[in-house]
């Protein structure tokens, strides 16, 4: 942000604050006055919508934790008694079991948009970066939030999960021994999931302080991927940016409140309403939507540490991406070739995501049948394809598309193309 | 506004096709654009104080307190806490001259059974000079003379006094020397109040409902 | 380029898919069951959740307990034994005399010795057996899994325990079940091994540890329904929906207050936003 601040402190005792903590002036210079690309769309509300679910999700998860109780013995009884006896507890509970999952959907929509936009690109790579710092965490911490209620798919999901760092040689036991404070997932496993629970929503809250920060030095990328170049392109955050955030908020806490008043468990799973049982592994362990894709990739690898490092890699791709993406253009609305693998890209994340939710050996489509079973692609292969082009999109079409396509036309400035109209104009 | 004209990152940009355009079009801009520094304003707008601006503002004040109340009720007593919020108990239990101390609400409350002397012991004193007057008559239900039931914490600062200790044979503090008599009211010692009563109802001859 | 590189990769991974012959689950769809409680307006049946509660009571409650449940739940508001006289579930008469049925477990405060008490609202419904290991050695070696969130543990909910209680059929020829399984088509299982016909024509479905509970008139209902085995069904299932979810008429009833609210209010910050940028081309 370049500039000096223009906030004016209008009475006694905000100049004499003015002096000692210039807190407001922040605070003006950062959402007031803070100049704004005139042109962001729709999906420019879903930082506003993360902030919001990032606040909510710790204010009720703080009340939730005043009647949660983390013992083996008690964690389920416990989150029925919240259902039941806590006043307005059903509420609570439905408010953060589904909120995670609205986050994490607003989450992706966020990334995907910065994908599109060309947002993790020059000079915003920190941001990019410290975007996936938070979505790390809010991994982390939904995967443990999860394990607490202590149903089966809380236990087997644990079970599964920390058994992956198993997969390491030499360290691996010994690395999943310490995690469960003991032989197996048990009690000290879920009083430190607790723990851990509790505390990294509020490292995520200083990481997005970083984000935000980093991101009101740059600027705002806008879906021209065009930086602006004078007043006649931005437009000041408050009235503007507020209030097209606010109702792109509302109408987002319409599809959350959908759910949480009317199939509050539609995005959850059934078999986490049976208590945890060590001696029995349900049926199908499945992790929670936001993971399927993860648990393809996973599942895609015969090898039980490549599929370890590759689930990783993965995320590592979106850490790296500022540097693979070679491109001068920013924003994929004038880069059709690009935008056309953008696409499938898109559809692969989908792919896997129903991969993770089916058995690797069940058919997708079934061609013939033998006496030792069916023949045709099952979800393994399907998501082997799908792994194959997530990578070779970070590592092989991207940094070839750079240099090899032929862009469209940018336009000058922010400004020209919404005022003549320009007709290349694509959301 | 603090925007000063920052140049594109990856070098240069297609050019414009047509110079005299571009410069027309920064000045509609320019002319568009009349927000002055610091206010937000757009400044051919004169109502700045729009309803619909306060009509939206009111409404998210009132989904706030609406999303507030649920959050600050449920540190109120849970449905399992206010099942326990009253207990009944069977009087057959206490012997005469004997008290039963019963748990209601996390406290210990006192069910004593007194003999003839210790009622008539409590009547004499009803006009005495003590601290906190009462008459014996207001510390028991009418007809049953014979109960007292009071919460075993001392008015002082909270122990639960013994039985029958004191120079009047009613409690004994051990913390601070309070002592009570057999009506439990505070006659020596630091007590501020008689014990309190708390409220009870007889639903038969044996069987008394506390809270 | 690419494309014709997914392309031929997808056919390469249908030659290759590999005929595997991993055993499968499955099991018949629930029924298609309406209920009153059902969508965004539905509301416990009163009358019906009262005939479910005996139901539960005088059959199920023999070997299943329902531990999350306390007896004062059954006088709150939705719930069967609701009533507007007694505002405080704790002083429901009707509840009271129903958890003096009950006996649970206590310790004698004078001797310290475990006792059994007649139950109070304030208490929870007791396990028939001791614990888990008498429950499963009394059953068979399968536990009676507990009630109190059974419809929603289940895919189908309460249609699921509705189609199981009254899907129970005698095994097809060719499929062998021991003195305590019971086939059901609506139970998820894998019968290959045991079954003897066709391999193409499994039956659907599995093994039950859980005799068919119910028959024809094993409850007689206080108000004169006829007791067949799809009504005790229904209405048990009713009576284990509401639960496992006793709060689920107030959460629709808060939900549609919530809905119009929101939506009202994105209509005015749609009008505020419109009216913001009126001058402002974006």
């Amino acid at each position: 942000m370049s500039g000096h601040s223009t906030y004016e402190p209008k009475t006694a005792f905000t100049r004499w604050l003015d002096t000692r903590l210039p807190i407001v002036r922040l605070g003006y210079d950062s959402f007031v006055d803070y100049p704004t690309p005139r042109n962001l769309n729709y999906w420019w509300t879903f930082g506003g919508i993360l902030s919001l679910c990032l606040g909510l999700q710790i204010v009720s998860g703080v009340v939730l934790a005043m009647h949660y109780d983390p013992s083996a013995g008690h964690a389920f009884a416990s989150v029925e008694s919240i259902m039941r006896d806590v006043n307005y507890g059903w509420l609570i509970r439905y408010l953060h079991a589904n909120g995670a999952s609205m986050f994490l959907l607003a989450v992706y929509i966020h990334i995907f948009r910065g994908l599109y936009y060309g947002s993790y690109k020059a000079p915003r790579e920190v941001l990019w970066i410290l975007g996936c710092v938070i979505y790390l965490l809010m991994m982390a911490t939904a995967f443990m939030g999860y394990v607490l209620p202590w149903g089966q798919m809380s236990f087997h999901g644990a079970v599964v999960i920390t058994n992956l760092l198993g997969a390491f040689p030499v360290v691996g036991d010994a690395i999943t021994t310490w995690l469960w404070g003991g032989f197996a997932v048990d009690n000290p496993t879920l009083n430190r999931f607790f723990s851990l629970h509790y505390l990294l929503p509020f490292m995520i809250a200083g990481v997005v302080v970083l984000h935000i920060w980093a991101l009101h030095v740059t600027g705002q990328n806008n879906p021209t991927g065009v930086d602006p170049k004078s007043k006649a392109d931005t437009v000041p955050f408050t009235p503007y940016a507020t209030v097209k955030d606010g109702f792109g908020m509302v109408l987002f806490l319409i599809l959350f409140a959908a759910f949480v008043f009317f199939n509050p468990n539609a995005m959850g799973h059934a078999d986490n309403y049976i208590p945890a049982n060590p001696l029995v592994t349900p049926a199908h362990i499945v992790p929670e939507w936001y993971f399927l894709p993860f648990y393809a990739i996973l599942r895609a690898v015969p090898d039980k540490l490549g599929g370890v490092l590759l689930m990783f890699g993965a995320i590592g791709m979106l850490f790296i991406l500022p540097w693979l993406d070679t491109s001068k253009v920013r924003s994929m609305r004038y880069r059709p070739t690009a935008r056309l693998f953008f696409f499938i890209f898109l559809a692969a994340c989908l792919v896997l995501g129903w991969c993770g939710g089916n058995l690797p050996d069940d058919m997708v489509i079934k061609v013939g049948e033998t006496d030792a079973g069916p023949i045709g692609l099952n979800f393994v292969w399907l998501s082997r394809i799908a792994t194959f082009y997530y990578f070779a999109y970070f590592l092989v079409i991207l940094p070839v598309l750079g240099l090899r396509e032929k862009p469209l036309p940018v336009p000058e400035s922010i400004s020209s193309p919404v005022l003549a109209g320009d007709h290349s104009k694509k959301d | 506004m603090g925007t000063g004209v920052r140049s594109g990152p990856h070098g240069s940009f297609p050019n414009a096709s047509d110079g005299v355009r571009y410069r027309r079009v920064l000045k509609v801009a320019d002319t568009v654009v009349e927000t002055k520094p610091g206010d937000g304003h757009v400044a051919d707008d004169p109502s700045r104080r729009d309803f619909i601006h306060i009509a939206a503002v009111a409404a998210a004040a009132g989904a706030g307190v609406g999303i507030a109340w649920p959050f600050i009720d449920q540190m109120n007593p849970a449905a399992d806490t206010l099942a326990l919020a009253s207990i009944e108990f069977d009087l057959t239990k206490v012997a005469e001259g004997q008290q039963v101390v019963v748990k209601w609400r996390g406290k210990p409350v006192f069910v004593r059974n007194r003999t003839a002397k210790e009622i008539a012991a409590a009547v004499k004193d009803d006009h005495a000079e003590m601290r906190d007057p009462q008459t014996d008559a207001e510390r028991h239900k009418p007809g049953k003379a014979q109960w007292l039931i009071l919460v075993g914490t001392c008015t002082h600062l909270g122990c639960v006094p013994t039985f029958g200790g004191g120079d009047y044979g009613g409690w004994f503090c051990p913390c601070h020397g309070s002592v009570y008599d057999t009506a439990g009211r505070i006659r020596k010692g630091p007590a501020p109040k008689n014990l309190v009563m708390p409220d009870y109802a007889f639903l038969s001859d044996t069987k008394v409902k506390i809270g | 380029m690419l494309r014709k590189g997914i392309v031929l990769a997808a056919a390469l991974g249908l030659a290759l898919a590999g005929a595997s012959a991993q055993a499968a689950t499955t099991h018949k769809e629930p029924k298609d069951v309406h209920w009153s409680f059902e969508g965004p307006f539905g509301k416990f049946d009163q009358a019906q959740l009262q005939r479910g509660y005996k139901v539960y009571r005088e059959v199920c409650a023999t070997c299943h307990s329902m531990n999350l449940v306390s007896f004062r739940n059954l006088a709150q508001p939705g719930g069967p034994f609701y009533d507007p006289k007694y505002k405080n579930p704790n002083e429901s008469p009707y509840v009271k005399a129903l958890a003096k049925d009950y006996q649970v477990d206590d310790i004698d405060s004078e001797t310290g010795d475990p006792v059994k008490r007649p139950a109070t609202a304030a208490d929870h419904f007791p396990s028939p057996y001791a614990n888990t290991a008498a429950a499963a050695a009394g059953n068979g070696g399968a536990a009676p899994p507990d009630l109190s969130v059974m419809a929603k543990a289940r895919e189908g909910g309460p249609a699921y325990i509705y189609s199981i209680l009254t899907g129970y059929e005698a095994p097809p020829a060719g499929l062998k079940a021991g003195p305590t399984q019971h086939y059901n088509p609506y139970m998820s299982g894998d019968l290959g091994s045991y079954w003897s016909g066709d391999k193409h024509k499994t039956p659907e479905g599995g093994f039950i540890a859980m005799p068919p509970p119910l028959t024809a008139d094993k409850v007689t209902y206080d108000d004169g329904t006829k007791a067949t085995v799809e009504q005790e069904a229904k209405d048990v299932a009713a009576f284990l929906m509401w639960a496992a979810e006793p709060k689920m008429v107030e959460r629709k009833q808060v939900g549609f207050a919530v809905m119009i609210y929101l939506i009202a209010f994105a209509g005015l910050l749609y009008a505020s936003y419109r009216r913001v940028w009126r001058n402002q081309s974006h």
